[in-house]
């Protein structure tokens, strides 16, 4: 049990009283060991989110990953030198995110790390716990001599950790303290990612530790000239983007998401079909596949050019000219191969099911604010509500007008 | 890329600037610009709410209801009750 929470090769007379604690599952109430709130030098492993302990568990762990190429000395203690060429599991990990598997728990652990060979003269980077960010921060540091000082937000990315809150100013407060950063360099500067900034008040931090926070560059590509530059960040460096690249990486994640609703509306139709009611088959599933694909997918990766503003109309006309485009397949409007209830019934359906998936592709985006998908949804929702119960009453309609015997309407 | 107009919660107050700039290192969408000495909103359509400027000004001359402009989260809150937020 110690084994599998605390890491496979952790002393294990350290770690015997702590079964209990490591792993976050175990018992109700927590064991003394665990100590758990408390900020100061405990040396709990406890489940507790807001653990800075410098505990043993979470020391091996750090020293034992994989990207550790070695240990730097410094007057607080033994800090692990990282990598800066990604392996071909990183590489992987990264890509198992993107089509979310095993994304929950993608993490590094926090605290302190080295690139290259740092003094106490040499540049603190700040960045979040997810492994994808880690990553994409050390591959761009090759040839760099610096700190770099990892925040526990969960294993999320600093943008959305810094909205949640978890990067935010008292984690790197209390971070800082718990590596005892005062002791390893004798400047008194941070570099945080911009993005950073939604969850961190800089002038706190200066109050409450002493050290300058200085805001960085969007994007962890631009930190190599930011830091030549003398840490002075362009507008351009400045700025989010959200190019066809960026866009695109984000749509398997849409997919996936739309995958688990599909696969219970299909066991609906299936039931429907074996009870003699409905006729549904492959050529309804293509329709309907499309519309998922228009609305996750196409339209995200061409949300520019595609004319409105609001998320759910973009989806909701490039799924109408899919269901246009869809009817034409089918025959319409000369040799149909199914009739009319059925044409108008997906005229409704498919643009409400792209519609849905591009407005829900809003928490995807980079330039979406709160108070305007919050607008958008007041209308949209509504709308596809109707024409999706519309749809439904005319498929049900034309269903059993056929079991009856009647015309296929 | 622009989104909706005339939605945002973002509110500034020259009367409390300073001029310190803070606002424009963080802001991800150059929504504000440098304006005899001052700061001023240049571009308020492209603000997302993100409230990095409101946190990070020490003379607290701005302000902006933070949120995530998600709509999976406004979904999940509509059945929560609670604000909005990432999962």
């Amino acid at each position: 049990m110690a084994k599998s929470c605390c890491g496979g090769s952790a002393d294990t007379t350290q770690i015997v009283n702590r079964t209990s604690c490591c792993g976050g599952t175990a018992g109700g109430t927590k064991t003394s060991a665990c100590g758990g709130t408390s900020g100061g030098n405990t040396t709990s492993c406890g489940g507790d989110a807001k653990d800075l302990s410098v505990d043993s568990c979470s020391e091996k762990r750090r020293f034992s990953a994989p990207w550790v190429t070695g240990k730097i000395a410094t007057p607080a203690g033994l800090v692990p030198q990282i990598a800066t060429k990604l392996t071909f599991k990183d590489t992987l990990g990264s890509w198992k995110c993107r089509w979310s598997i095993g994304r929950m728990n993608y993490k590094v652990e926090p605290g302190l790390y080295a690139v290259g060979t740092p003094d106490d003269n040499a540049p603190v980077l700040v960045t979040a716990n997810y492994k994808m960010t880690f990553d994409r921060l050390r591959e761009k540091l090759g040839g760099l001599n610096l700190w770099i000082v990892v925040l526990d937000t969960d294993g999320v990315n600093v943008w959305c950790a810094a909205g949640k809150g978890t990067f935010g100013t008292e984690e790197l407060v209390d971070r800082i303290g718990a590596v005892r950063l005062d002791l390893v360099v004798k400047h008194r500067t941070l570099i945080l990612p911009q993005l950073g900034a939604v969850g961190v008040a800089a002038h706190e931090v200066r109050k409450q530790t002493g050290f300058r926070v200085i805001y960085g560059t969007v994007r962890a590509s631009d930190i190599k000239d930011f830091l030549a530059n003398g840490m002075k960040a362009t507008v351009e460096m400045r700025t989010v983007k959200f190019t066809i690249r960026d866009r695109i990486v984000l749509t398997p994640l849409e997919l996936v998401g739309a995958f688990k609703p599909m696969l219970l509306a299909f066991g609906v139709v299936f039931i429907w079909n074996a009870i003699g009611i409905g006729h549904y088959g492959g050529l309804d599933l293509a329709g309907i596949a499309g519309a998922v694909l228009v609305g996750a997918v196409l339209t995200p990766a061409l949300l520019p050019w595609v004319p409105g503003r609001a998320f759910a109309f973009k989806g909701g006309l490039l799924g109408l000219v899919w269901a246009i485009g869809f009817l034409l397949l089918c025959g319409l409007p000369f040799a149909p191969v199914f009739g009319w209830l059925k044409s108008i019934a997906y005229l409704l359906l498919l643009p409400s099911v792209s519609s849905f998936l591009t407005m829900n592709y809003t928490g995807s985006s980079t330039y979406t604010s709160l108070s305007g998908v919050d607008r958008e949804m007041k209308f949209a929702v509504p709308m596809m509500l109707f024409a999706a119960a519309g749809a439904l009453i005319l498929f049900i309609t034309g269903d059993f007008i056929r079991l009856f015997g009647g015309m296929i309407i | 890329m622009k989104y909706l107009k005339n939605v945002v919660t973002l509110q500034y107050d020259s009367e409390l600037c300073t001029g310190c700039g803070m606002c424009l290192d963080v802001c991800p969408h150059r929504v504000f610009v440098r304006s005899d000495g001052k700061v001023a909103i240049h571009d308020r359509d492209a603000c997302m709410e993100c409230g990095a400027c409101a946190r990070n000004c020490p003379f607290g001359a701005i302000t902006v209801k933070q949120g995530v402009g998600c709509a999976a989260a406004v979904i999940s809150s509509f059945f929560t009750g609670g604000e909005p937020g990432c999962g």
